[in-house]
């Protein structure tokens, strides 16, 4: 089993939903994170004084799968979520050694 | 023989009004330097301005509206006993500015006269708490609120209204509290600010404001309750307090301009904050000037206000004091440039009272050479100096006594938890636990609480759905 997170433009994350939807999945989770990566951050000014606003609001989506699906997946997040601007995110995927579903009690890749 | 006293009901209802749309001030000044401050200190900022309304309106009563508008005395004060909270006067007969002659007055009751002007000194405290955002102790602020008030608020609305110094020996004009007001406020904030000393970590640390549709809302309350405090300061309903209205709008519209423009060509983009304080900059420039001068020099204040305050805000980074929220800045430097306007443009053309009344003249382009600015500068001067020796006293004491700053854990932590112990929002699902409740109510412990509490719930789920199966 595998988890794909993703952390996307918060605009993007519709197109994301839709995109994963098609896939067939299943679930996923959303949080609101910040952070920055090449674009760095903005400036505001409020009174003639500058503050910089380093970190910028992300989207971070988490969807738990199954091996054989990882790469559609993946394919699918980047897809919809390319502006091809700077700031639009990045993909990763990380192993998991065990899931279960809380309702049931249900193990591995039943609880998917 | 003296006719009786009448009430002018046209009069008493305007004022009426007017003292109501003065007093929602106040609420929309704690908005407005509430969205302006860092979430952590909204609420104190909040605090102090609706305590403010409570401690304030109680000492006018008291003794501050005596010695505001009783009998001048020496220059300085008016008689303290002349209406005195202890003394009760007839609703019917006891109407303000009722003389021998004229025994009717304004025509308006004593006691809405008072209302009124409570008011405005509640306001004029309040606006002083923009300069210590996140960092004094309650306690010290309600303390320095009742000394400064005292000492300052109310015998300086003598010396300009009440037939003292300013108004009855310098001749200088105000007709709305550019003196009494927002210098006042604007000279004791930045002292208490230099007591205060900065922020911890200001100005490296970014402080930007939390909330800008709430500054915008503040700023919309205090624009629609300043007609009541500058169209209402003419006291009686006629011709000038139609003039004191149309100048407060146009000059705040044209303020509104002036800031936005400045921002537009000097930071780039021009901005809500800039749009609020641009508005709050010409309300208080047009302030004294209101009901004496024409509409176009009212157009034109508000402009040079809107640019010079936009600018004037930036001083304290060159500086180095902590004014948080621009009292200086905004007030203080805004009732300067309406209070000295008035040497320049106040008219008998459009208000005889100028000359009648207060024994003023008109301003140097209206052919009264430099005498009114004098006196305007006189009187700006002396405010400024009064206020700030006193508040400067008073801050310094209260710091050596009760303390008058935060310890510095507290300030970190945020003061609305430290001072008040409670936090402006709360906006996650889980609540941040709300357990302590039940073990407040005396409901078991609030771990138990919060299980025992969930466990109803999930029962009574049972019946509802047999119900809807059924």
């Amino acid at each position: 089993m595998k988890l794909v997170t993703a952390v996307i433009k918060p605009y993007q994350l519709d197109a994301v939903k839709e995109a994963l939807h098609a896939l067939g999945v299943a679930g996923l989770t959303v949080s609101e994170v910040q952070g920055y990566g090449r674009q760095k951050g903005h400036t505001e000014v409020y009174r003639g004084a500058e503050y910089t606003v380093e970190f910028l609001p992300k989207i971070r989506v988490e969807v738990l799968t199954d091996e054989i699906d990882v790469d559609k997946i993946v394919d699918a997040i980047v897809g919809a979520a390319r502006t091809g601007k700077i700031g639009d995110g990045k993909v990763w995927v990380t192993g998991v050694e065990e899931v279960v579903r809380v309702r049931t009690g249900e193990r591995g890749l039943d609880a998917l | 023989m003296p006719e009786a006293p009448t009430i002018d009901s046209g009069n008493t209802v305007w004022l009426l009004v007017s003292t109501a749309l003065v007093l929602l001030m106040t609420p929309g000044l704690a908005l407005f330097y509430g969205g302006l401050n860092r979430a952590k200190g909204v609420l104190n900022m909040m605090m102090m301005s609706f305590s403010a309304i409570g401690l304030i309106s109680v000492l006018w009563w008291f003794y501050g509206f005596s010695v505001a508008f009783g009998a001048d005395v020496n220059g300085f004060w008016g008689d303290p006993g002349a209406y005195l909270g202890t003394k009760t006067f007839l609703a019917e007969t006891d109407l303000w500015g009722a003389t021998a002659e004229n025994p009717s007055g304004i025509g308006v009751p004593l006691y809405v006269f008072m209302a009124f002007q409570m008011v405005f000194a509640v306001i004029t405290v309040a606006l002083i708490s923009g300069a210590i955002a996140d960092r004094a102790k309650f306690a010290g602020w309600l303390l320095f609120a009742f000394g400064w008030a005292t000492l300052v608020y109310f015998p300086v609305a003598h010396w300009v209204w009440g037939g003292g110094i300013i108004g009855g020996d310098i001749h200088a004009l105000d007709f709305a509290g550019g003196t009494a007001v927002h210098i006042n406020a604007g000279a004791a904030a930045l002292a208490v600010a230099l007591v205060l000393g900065k922020r911890l970590g200001w100005p490296r640390e970014g402080m930007k404001p939390h909330n800008i549709p709430l500054v915008a809302l503040g700023a919309g309350l205090l624009w629609f309750g300043w007609f009541g405090f500058n169209a209402g300061s003419e006291l009686t309903v006629d011709s000038v307090a139609g003039l004191a209205f149309i100048n407060t709008q146009l000059a705040t519209a044209a303020a509104v301009l002036g800031w936005i423009a400045v921002e537009w060509i000097k930071d780039r983009k021009p901005t809500m904050v800039g749009a609020s304080s641009g508005a709050v900059a010409g309300l208080v420039a047009i302030t004294p000037a209101c009901g004496f001068i024409a509409p176009w020099a009212a157009v034109l204040l508000g402009i040079v206000a809107g640019v010079v305050c936009a600018l004037a805000v930036s001083l304290k980074y060159k500086l180095g004091y902590d004014d948080s929220l621009d009292v200086v800045g905004v007030h203080f430097v805004g009732g300067w440039i309406g209070s000295l306007w008035l040497g320049l443009f106040a008219t008998n053309s459009v208000n005889a009272a100028i000359s009648d009344v207060v024994g003023a003249s008109d301003g140097l382009l209206y052919g009264g050479g430099l005498t009114q600015l004098g006196r305007q500068a006189l009187a700006g001067v002396i405010v400024s100096v009064w206020s700030f020796g006193i508040a400067w006293v008073l801050a310094f004491v209260i710091e050596k006594t009760i303390g008058f700053r935060v310890r510095a854990e507290a300030e970190v932590e945020g003061i609305d938890i430290a001072e008040h112990a409670e936090s402006s929002y709360d906006l996650s699902p889980a609540g941040g636990g709300t357990g302590s409740a039940f073990a407040m109510a005396g409901i078991g412990t609030p771990g138990g609480g919060a299980t025992s509490g969930a466990r109803p719930e999930a029962e009574s789920a049972e019946p509802v759905s047999a119900k809807a199966a059924g």
